[in-house]
């Protein structure tokens, strides 16, 4: 059953193959018998699971289907608020905080028929590139248990790459869907921001956030962005504008299609391994009529030091309604309110978190704000604009996911910078607000290799076609751990 | 020597909006503590600001009053510091691109003399919740029914030179944003808050001297308490050969003095930024046009056609015109009852105000409404009562549902006009006082108002007096 695609065992449930309650109960079981070694989950809900189910199939046998993804199971990364179930956010802050509402993400899923098996893991407050920073204990890679899943959507990523369900739902800031999903071979878009609405998600970096879907195919994000995608009155940053059908477009031929391929992307820093399966990869896609040109992203480079002013700066704002005052973590016995402060974030909050709030803090101080923010603010608007001269020439632009395939646990812990480096492909599109797919294209040492797809903004239906018309004729992204 | 007072206003004023600015809860003053605050005002994970466009609307009719510019690109930024009864541990605010800019507010002084005020700017901000202190051992309660609360903050240049002037400069803006609806203006619940910059430097000079910020000041009466007391001590620090320090001070009303809260060196660094939850609000033509058109007449525009075209006079024009539903309630009782616009200001100035007064309401919710009232001045236009049979039919229609025909014709206070049943009147009166007619023939003529009340007394009030005078005058002197 875990073999088929979300598209495939929707069929399987029309045609009557087996119910919603077998379906979910095999993954439960899946996860109960693998999260162990890969924890990836940190809430099961099981019974909410079984019980959502049953309706499902009740209503599936009264001819009532609430919607496209009737019964079939999914999972929510721990950073969408759930109504009623516990939401930690990866963080002792929130350890035993459950939200009285949920994201509008959740509600819409649930509205399409889509049941949730539970929660996933994710590094802490989703700032990471290696889920080694949550609070609930690292999550190891399908692949490899020796290695890092990628982050900071790791849950999500080794859940549907091990198959402890079919899809699951992300957020990428600087490439937390991208590149775990590259990571443990599975498919990751991150759409256009304003897309995919942004209430209910915990906030992390506000003009980089934006959620997803991860599956195991493109059709199956597809299916999922279609109940995701959409105009919330609750969130001012999302777009109103008609939704696309991201479904009906995959089956479009790609002949003709231009595809650049930035020179700063294939340059000396990127392992020979990845560069060899790109290399595989274009050679397929100019099979299906893609006509690639070399392009300049001239301020590439710069995209890394902007990012880490920018989502630290919005994220030591952000985080600072944690203050142990209405709800999450509080210390025992504050002296004062300084104290209750001090010592409910001190213990509240992971290094990495820490580290991300001091240097935003510093870069939004007097004295400091023109120097860092405001300078990378402006570097963002040359990045924006390097890739709008690149869409006047091509249809989308392919790269690498990530530098290398997935590293070992404690391999980069102790330097910062050197983790951070790991998102240098996926960065600028979070800058620039695009959409971005990250789909396997390969292996190396055995391990999963993403190949990443940048579109122009809200073309996240031609990027999920490309992907689409990949996927048919290649099969990186049916591999299975062993 | 001799010193020079400076002084500049931020004045905090409440939007009248149903809900909050980011939020659908309700602003509602005085409900139980933490009974409307929703999840964006209690700050929770996850949760999103939308802006109140009815707030945005109010600012913009704020800055049409006062003739400012309008930012048609305006943001708002975010103020950084923890606090309690802050729940995001941020403010939302705005700070490089305010809503209003620049712009010009008349005052009139003591002595007649109009003085211009600087408008700064104004901008749009959420009000923080409550620490609320009593009732709580060793613990504070925090009450966050204000958090969200949209405010105004007006800011004015520091152009005022005198307690005195900085109250005038106060309630001209309270006047205002009472007149275009957009705040209640009541101090006391602190819809309408006053924080004052105080300086002073040796007459003369250009230079400003270091300013204290005196803050928590809720009458206008302990404004210009407060700015004295001030300005005494600074005068006292410096003829003392010491320095002012830049400091936030509190005003206490009890003890009348100011003290120090928090000094420049404490102050917290804000890092303000742009706030990336919100977009920049475009303020479009079209929208201004539409708050134009649907601006009433302020009150100064209304107050000199008062003065033109009425003729009433300056200090009556001022009374019609010291609040909106004043001059409305005068100008629908003018145009109805069809009388002059003395006798209607007259009796709205006297009578309705006196009784209003005595218990203790406003005109808006004056048990006479406009319609009522302007019945009974038609009736003292055009003769059918006399004044003092209008305060008595008043006095009924005060109490009760009746309009003013239904009181005189009930109680049969009609006047009487007829001069033939006014002279049989007068020529009983005149018949039976013989003695005091005599009198006033003889050249004590003081004796007429005898002969009116005997008349009056006779018709119970109801003889048009001036008939009654008239015919009086004639039998007594032929």
């Amino acid at each position: 059953m875990h073999t088929l695609t979300l598209a495939e065992m929707r069929s399987a449930l029309e045609s009557g193959d087996f119910s919603s309650v077998e379906l979910c109960r095999h993954y439960i079981d899946r996860i109960k018998s693998q999260n162990e070694a890969l924890n990836a989950f940190v809430s099961i809900t099981e019974e909410q699971a079984m019980e959502a189910a049953r309706v499902a199939d009740q209503k599936r046998a009264s001819g009532n289907l609430d919607g496209a993804l009737h019964g079939l199971p999914i999972g929510h990364k721990d950073i969408f608020c759930t109504d009623g179930v516990r939401t930690t956010c990866g963080s002792r802050m929130l350890e035993e905080f459950v939200p009285p509402y949920n994201a509008t993400v959740v509600e819409k899923l649930k509205a399409a028929g889509a049941i949730c098996l539970g929660k996933t893991n994710m590094d802490e407050f989703a700032m990471g590139s290696s889920n080694e920073n949550s609070y609930f204990g690292a999550v190891r890679n399908p692949w490899d248990n020796d290695r890092v899943p990628g982050g900071s959507s790791g849950g999500s990523a080794a859940a549907v790459g091990g198959r402890l369900v079919p899809a699951c739902t992300g957020t990428d800031t600087g490439g937390s869907i991208r590149q775990p999903a590259a990571f443990c071979g599975i498919t990751g878009l991150k759409p256009t921001y304003g897309r995919v609405s942004r209430y209910g998600m915990i906030a992390f970096a506000s003009s980089l956030d934006q959620g997803g879907p991860m599956a195991v195919t493109a059709e199956d994000c597809a299916l999922l962005l279609n109940e995701m995608a959409g105009f919330d009155e609750r969130d001012s940053t999302s777009i109103e504008r008609d939704k696309d059908d991201y479904v009906s477009s995959l089956g479009n031929s790609i002949d003709g299609v231009k595809i650049g391929l930035p020179k700063q992307y294939f340059d000396a820093g990127l392992d020979s391994s990845i560069a060899t399966a790109l290399q595989v990869a274009i050679a397929e896609l100019e099979k299906l009529g893609a006509k690639f040109v070399d392009i300049d992203l001239a301020n590439q480079h710069l995209s890394v030091p902007a990012y880490y002013i920018v989502a630290p700066a919005e994220c030591s704002s952000n985080l600072a309604r944690f203050d142990g005052v209405r709800y999450g973590h509080r210390c025992d016995d504050p002296k004062d309110l300084e104290d209750l402060y001090k010592r409910s974030r001190a213990e509240g909050f992971g290094r990495e978190v820490k580290r991300r709030i001091l240097v935003g803090t510093y870069a939004l101080s007097a004295g400091y704000y023109d120097a860092y923010y405001l300078k990378a603010q402006k570097i963002r608007s040359l990045i924006s604009r390097d890739f709008s001269q690149a869409f006047e020439s091509v249809d989308f632009i392919l790269g690498p996911t990530t530098p290398s395939p997935a590293f070992k646990l404690g391999e980069k812990t102790g330097d910062p910078v050197e983790m951070y480096l790991n998102d240098i492909y996926t960065i600028p599109a979070n800058l620039a607000g695009l959409p971005g797919i990250s789909v396997p294209c390969g292996e190396a040492e055995g391990l999963p290799v993403g190949m990443q797809l940048v579109g122009n903004y809200f073309d996240e239906a031609r990027l999920l076609n490309v992907a689409h018309q990949y996927q048919a004729v290649t099969d990186w992204h049916t591999r299975l751990p062993e | 020597m001799q010193w020079e007072t400076v002084i500049g206003l931020e004045i905090h004023a409440q939007l009248a909006t149903q809900s909050k600015i980011f939020s659908a809860s309700s602003t509602q003053y005085g409900a139980e503590p933490n009974t409307q605050a929703n999840a964006v005002d209690l700050g929770m994970p996850g949760v999103l600001p939308v802006l109140n466009q009815e707030a945005v609307r109010m600012a913009v009719k704020f800055a049409l009053a006062t003739n400012a510019e309008i930012g048609k690109r305006n943001v708002f930024s975010r103020k950084n510091y923890f606090y309690p009864d802050l729940p995001k541990g941020y403010q939302i605010s705005q700070m490089s691109l305010p809503i209003v800019g620049a712009g010009v507010v008349p005052i009139e002084l003591e002595d007649g003399v109009v003085k211009n005020v600087g408008l700064t700017r104004a901008h749009l901000e959420e009000d923080a919740g409550k620490s609320v202190h009593e009732e709580f051992h060793d613990a504070t309660g925090v009450d966050l029914n204000r958090a969200g609360t949209p405010l105004l903050e007006i800011v004015s240049e520091p152009d005022m030179r005198s307690a005195k002037e900085a109250v005038a400069y106060a309630k001209k803006i309270h006047s205002i944003v009472r007149y275009i609806e957009i705040c209640d203006g009541n101090m006391q619940e602190g819809s309408f808050r006053c924080d004052a910059n105080v300086s002073i430097r040796p007459a003369g000079d250009d230079k400003l001297g270091t300013r204290s910020e005196i803050k928590n000041v809720n009458s206008f009466r302990f404004l210009e308490r407060a700015i004295n007391f001030e300005v005494e001590r600074q005068i006292d620090i410096l003829e003392a050969g010491g320095e002012v320090v830049q400091e936030t001070r509190l005003y206490d009303a009890d003890k009348d003095e100011t003290r120090s809260m928090r000094s420049k060196e404490e102050a917290n660094d804000y890092r303000y930024f742009p706030d990336p939850d919100l977009l920049p609000v475009q303020v479009e033509d079209e929208l201004i046009e539409s708050i134009r058109s649907t601006l009433p007449e302020l009150s100064d525009a209304r107050r000199a056609r008062f003065i033109s075209e009425l003729e009433l006079s300056e200090y009556d024009a001022g009374v019609m015109t010291s609040d909106r539903y004043t001059a409305d309630y005068f100008e629908a009782v003018l145009q109805k009852s069809g009388a002059s616009a003395k006798l209607a200001c007259t009796w709205i100035s006297g009578e309705l105000f006196s009784r209003l007064n005595k218990e203790g309401i406003e005109l808006n919710a004056s048990p006479v409404d406009a319609d009522r009232f302007s019945q009974l001045v038609a009736r003292l236009h055009d003769n059918t009562i006399s004044g003092k049979i209008a305060k008595e039919v008043l006095d009924k229609m005060w109490s009760g549902d009746a309009t003013a025909d239904q009181v005189i014709e009930q109680e049969g206070l009609k006047q009487i006009s007829d001069s033939s049943e006014i002279e049989k009147m007068v020529d009983d009166v005149i018949a039976a006082n013989p003695d005091q007619v005599a009198e006033f023939r003889s050249g004590k003529e003081k004796l007429l108002a005898f002969f009116v009340g005997q008349v009056m007394k006779a018709s119970r009030g109801k003889a048009n007096p001036g008939e009654l005078n008239k015919l009086l005058q004639e039998k007594l002197k032929s």
